[in-house]
C-alpha cells in the first residue's frame, strides 16, 4: 500500500536512459510495475543513482531480476524483502518505519506541531 | 609573476578586513565618528581587491600556466576560452574563490546603497560581514590556496570534467552563490539589530530589499541548475533530492519565509523577531549548504576533491558563525520590541503560518539528509533517505501552503475574515474541482492524488490572478477603467501576482510531466521511425563532426507529423580525448511547451543504436514557473526602490 501511495503521489523523479531494450518487458502493466519498484532501489555501487538510472553492471542484474520475479508471480513486498535480505537496508530510499529510523518518519510532524503549539501560545499572549 | 600579485592583493584584502572588524567597533564604543565611517570606504576596496586578485587567477587559467598547481589540475590548453574562464569556479578552490569574491561584492553593495540608514548600523553590518570574509579568506590562504605553484611545471593540465563544459557552468553557480551570499547581508543587519539598533520600518524595507535581491539570485540559481540537469544527465531528470541539490534548496524556503515576514514588517512593522530569527537560520543554510558540498561528507554527483581538513575548517567557520548568532539572538531577542498585536485569521496570520510550514519543510529535508549519516556515526546502521522520502513528506507539506495561498493575500490585515475570503473564491474553486475530475477520466490509470495535483495548480495560478480582479473591483467598474486601475497597482503587487503565479505553473509542469509523460526505448538504424504520442521521430543518420577539444558522433532526427516533416534536431555522443570520457548530448524537440527528448545510448550491429526517447508534455513549465518568480522579483524591486534608497 505505502509503494502505491508512494508512486501514484506527485512522482518527481522521472524514468531513466538506463533500462535496456532486453529488459523490457512485454507485458506493460508488469513493466511499470518492475520500474516503480526498481525507482525505490538504490545502486550500490554508483553515487547517488537508483538502480532505474544507472548503467552499472549490477544494477542492469538487478532489474533483470526484478522482472523476472515478477513473471513468477511475485509481489512487490516479496521482492522487496529478498533484496533487502541480500544488501541491507541500504538500498530502500524509502527508509522503513521500524527501529531509529521511527524518529525521521515522526520528526517533521512534531517540529510542524510544536511550531503551530508555539504560535497559539504566542497569540493567546498577545490576546492578554 | 602575476599570479603573485594576485595572492598577495589576497593576503592584503585579509589585512583590510582585520582592520575594518577592529577599527569600526572601537569607533562606537569610543563614540568615534572617524574611525566608524572607515567602515564604508573599506569595504569597497576589500571588494576591489578580492576582484584585482580574481582576475589574476582567471588570467591563469586563460594563459594556460600549468605552474600553478590549481590551473594544472583544471584546466587544459586546448579547451575553449569560454570554457577556461568557468574552469575557475569548476574546482574547490576556484570555487571557494568565487564565494569570497560574492561576499565582498555584497559588502560593497550595502556601503554603496546605504543612504538614510543610521551610520553605526550601517558600521555593524560592514563589521559582521568582515567577520565572515575574514574567516574565508583566511582559510583559503591556509588550506585551500589557489596562487600555489609547483616545480617543476607539467606541460599539460588535466583539464575540466566534460560534464561541466557547458554554458550551465557559466550561470548556475555564481547566480547560485549570489542568492547564498547575499543573505549573508540579511544575517549581519539582524545580527546588527540585536547589537545596538532600535530601528523599525527603515529595518522592514532594508531586509526586504536584500532578501529580495538574494531570492531573486538564488531562484534564478536553482531554475538553470535544474534545466542543466535535465539535458546534461541524460535521463531527463530535473530534482533528484541529491544532497547538494537539497543544499540549495533549504536557504530557498527558508528565503521565502523570510522574504514574505519582510515585507510584513516593512508594511506593518510586525513580526519583527520573526524576520531576525528567519535572517540567522537562511544564513546559516548557505552556510550548512556551503559544508555539506565543500566537505564531502555526503554522497553526492557534486562531489570536488577530498581533504578532511577543509571539511573541519569549514565545520568550525559555521559553528562559530551559526553558534554565535543563536546564542546573541537567545540573549537579545526578549529585548527586542514585541510586535503588534493580530488575529490567527488575517493577513499576518496567514504569513506566520506560511512561515511555520516552510520552516518546517527546511526541517524535514535537514533530517532527511543529515540522519543517514548520524544513525550510521551513531548505530553504525546504514540506510538511504532518498527521492521517494523526500516526495512524500515535502509534498504533504506544501500541498497546504499552496491551497492556503491565493486565501492568504486576500485576507485583510490584522483582522481578516474567512467567509468573505472564501466568498471571492468560490468561483475559481468550483472550476478546479472540475479540473480535477476531467483530469481523472483524462489519465490511463487513473490516479486520484495527481488529478487533484492539476485542480491545485490551476487554484494557485487563476486564484492569483483573481487577486487582480478582486483588488480593481466595484460594483460597475468598466473594463477600461479597470485596467486602468490593474495598471496603476504597485510594482509590488504585480511582483506578488508573477511569483506566486510561477509557483502554479511549475506545479503544473511537474505534474504533467509526471503523468502524462510517454517513453519509448528502440534499436533502430538510419532510415527508421519511431512513433511516439502520435508522431513519428524518424531518424535520418549518423555524422562524424570534429570540435575544438572533442569528437563526437551525430545523430539527426526529425518530426514527422501525418506524413509531413516538421523540425529536425541533432544529438550526438561526444568523446573528450583529454579525458579519455564520453558524455551523450541529448536532443530536444520543442513543440509549444512539450519537448521531445532524444538520448542515444549503445551502438548494435548493423549500423543500429539503441535511442530513448521521451515525450514530456509541458516540461518547460517546470523552468518557466522559475522565470515567472525571477520576473516577478525584478518587478517588486523596481528601479523606483532603488532611487529612493539612493535619494533618501
Amino acid at each position: 500500500m505505502l509503494y502505491f501511495f508512494l508512486t501514484v503521489y506527485f512522482g518527481f523523479t522521472l524514468a531513466a536512459n538506463a533500462v535496456l531494450l532486453n529488459e523490457v518487458l512485454p507485458n506493460q502493466k508488469l513493466e511499470l510495475r518492475a520500474r516503480a519498484i526498481s525507482s525505490q532501489l538504490r545502486c550500490l555501487v554508483c553515487q547517488n543513482e537508483t538502480i532505474d538510472d544507472s548503467n552499472a553492471l549490477l544494477a542492469h542484474s538487478l532489474r533483470l531480476f526484478i522482472r523476472e520475479r515478477l513473471q513468477e508471480g511475485d509481489n512487490e513486498k516479496q521482492i522487496l524483502d529478498f533484496i533487502v535480505a541480500r544488501y541491507g537496508e541500504y538500498v530502500l530510499l524509502t527508509p522503513r518505519f521500524s527501529g531509529a529510523k521511527i524518529i525521521l518518519w515522526l520528526a517533521p510532524i512534531f517540529i510542524l506541531l510544536f511550531g503551530l503549539i508555539y504560535i497559539a501560545f504566542f497569540m493567546i499572549r498577545g490576546r492578554n | 609573476m602575476i599570479v603573485e600579485v594576485g595572492h598577495f592583493l589576497l593576503i592584503l584584502a585579509l589585512a583590510l578586513s582585520i582592520y575594518q572588524i577592529v577599527v569600526p567597533i572601537f569607533g562606537i564604543f569610543c563614540h568615534d565618528k572617524k574611525a566608524i565611517i572607515t567602515a564604508r570606504p573599506i569595504a569597497m576596496l576589500v571588494f576591489v581587491l578580492v576582484a584585482l586578485s580574481f582576475f589574476t587567477l582567471i588570467y591563469a587559467y586563460i594563459t594556460s600556466d600549468f605552474s600553478v598547481l590549481n590551473v594544472a589540475q583544471n584546466s587544459h590548453s586546448e579547451k575553449p576560452l569560454l570554457f577556461k574562464i568557468t574552469g575557475v569556479w569548476g574546482n574547490h578552490e576556484g570555487s571557494m574563490m568565487l564565494w569570497v569574491l560574492i561576499l565582498t561584492f555584497f559588502s560593497a553593495l550595502v556601503a554603496i546603497f546605504c543612504q538614510g540608514m543610521p551610520v553605526n548600523f550601517i558600521a555593524l553590518v560592514l563589521v559582521c560581514q568582515s567577520f565572515i570574509v575574514c574567516a574565508f579568506l583566511a582559510f583559503i590562504l591556509v588550506i585551500s590556496n589557489p596562487f600555489q605553484r609547483i616545480a617543476p611545471p607539467v606541460f599539460q593540465g588535466r583539464g575540466l570534467n566534460p560534464i561541466l563544459q557547458d554554458i550551465g557552468l557559466a550561470l548556475h553557480p555564481p547566480l547560485l552563490y549570489l542568492g547564498y551570499v547575499g543573505f549573508s547581508v540579511c544575517f549581519s543587519s539582524a545580527i546588527a539589530v540585536l547589537l545596538n539598533e532600535d530601528l523599525e520600518v527603515a529595518f522592514g524595507s532594508w531586509m526586504r530589499s536584500w532578501a529580495l535581491l538574494s531570492w531573486m539570485f538564488l531562484t534564478a540559481g536553482i531554475t538553470i541548475g535544474s534545466y542543466w540537469a535535465y539535458y546534461e544527465i541524460g535521463w531527463g531528470g530535473y530534482w533528484s533530492w541529491d544532497p547538494v541539490e537539497n543544499a540549495s534548496l533549504m536557504p530557498w524556503l527558508s528565503g521565502t519565509a523570510l522574504l514574505h515576514s519582510a515585507i510584513m514588517l516593512e508594511k506593518h512593522s510586525s513580526l519583527k523577531i520573526w524576520n531576525i530569527f528567519l535572517a540567522i537560520i537562511t544564513f546559516s543554510l548557505s552556510l550548512l549548504g556551503t559544508f555539506l558540498v565543500r566537505s564531502n561528507i555526503l554522497t553526492s554527483v557534486h562531489s570536488f576533491s577530498i581533504d578532511p581538513r577543509r571539511g573541519i575548517a569549514i565545520l568550525c567557520i559555521l559553528i562559530f558563525f551559526i553558534g554565535n548568532a543563536l546564542l546573541l539572538f537567545a540573549f537579545r531577542a526578549s529585548s527586542i520590541k514585541s510586535s503588534s498585536f493580530f488575529q490567527p485569521i488575517s493577513r499576518e496570520g496567514a504569513l506566520v503560518f506560511n512561515t511555520i510550514f516552510l520552516i518546517v519543510a527546511v526541517a524535514t529535508i535537514l533530517i532527511g539528509t543529515l540522519y543517514p549519516m548520524l544513525l550510521e556515526t551513531l548505530t553504525g546502521e546504514k540506510i538511504s533517505v532518498g527521492a521517494p522520502f523526500f516526495n512524500l513528506t515535502f509534498s504533504s507539506l506544501i500541498v497546504p501552503l499552496l491551497i492556503a495561498m491565493p486565501f492568504g493575500s486576500l485576507l485583510f490585515l490584522k483582522k481578516g475574515d474567512t467567509v468573505v475570503a472564501a466568498g471571492r473564491l468560490y468561483l475559481i474553486l468550483a472550476l478546479a474541482i472540475m479540473i480535477t475530475v476531467f483530469v481523472f477520466h483524462l489519465q490511463k490509470e487513473s490516479k486520484i492524488l495527481s488529478a487533484a495535483g492539476f485542480g491545485l495548480a490551476f487554484w494557485v495560478v487563476i486564484g492569483t490572478l483573481a487577486n487582480l480582479t478582486i483588488k480593481t473591483r466595484n460594483s460597475h467598474t468598466s473594463p477600461i477603467t479597470r485596467w486602468n486601475r490593474i495598471k496603476k497597482l504597485p510594482n509590488t503587487f504585480s511582483g506578488k501576482i508573477f511569483a506566486h503565479m510561477g509557483l502554479g505553473v511549475t506545479l503544473f509542469g511537474i505534474l504533467a510531466v509526471a503523468s502524462f509523460r510517454e517513453e519509448r526505448i528502440a534499436n533502430i538504424a538510419p532510415g527508421d521511425a519511431v512513433r511516439i504520442a502520435g508522431k513519428d521521430i524518424y531518424f535520418d543518420g549518423y555524422m562524424d563532426y570534429s570540435g575544438e577539444n572533442y569528437y563526437e558522433t551525430r545523430l539527426y532526427f526529425t518530426l514527422v507529423d501525418g506524413g509531413e516533416r516538421g523540425a529536425n534536431v541533432m544529438a550526438s555522443k561526444r568523446t573528450f580525448p583529454s579525458q579519455n570520457m564520453q558524455v551523450t548530448k541529448v536532443g530536444l524537440l520543442r513543440c509549444g511547451l512539450s519537448q521531445y527528448y532524444i538520448a542515444p545510448s549503445d551502438y548494435t550491429d548493423n549500423n543500429k543504436i539503441i535511442v530513448h526517447i521521451y515525450w514530456n508534455p509541458w516540461v518547460l513549465c517546470i523552468w518557466l514557473g522559475g522565470f515567472l518568480m525571477v520576473a516577478g522579483s525584478i518587478f517588486s524591486f523596481s528601479i523606483r526602490h532603488l532611487r529612493m534608497r539612493m535619494l533618501a
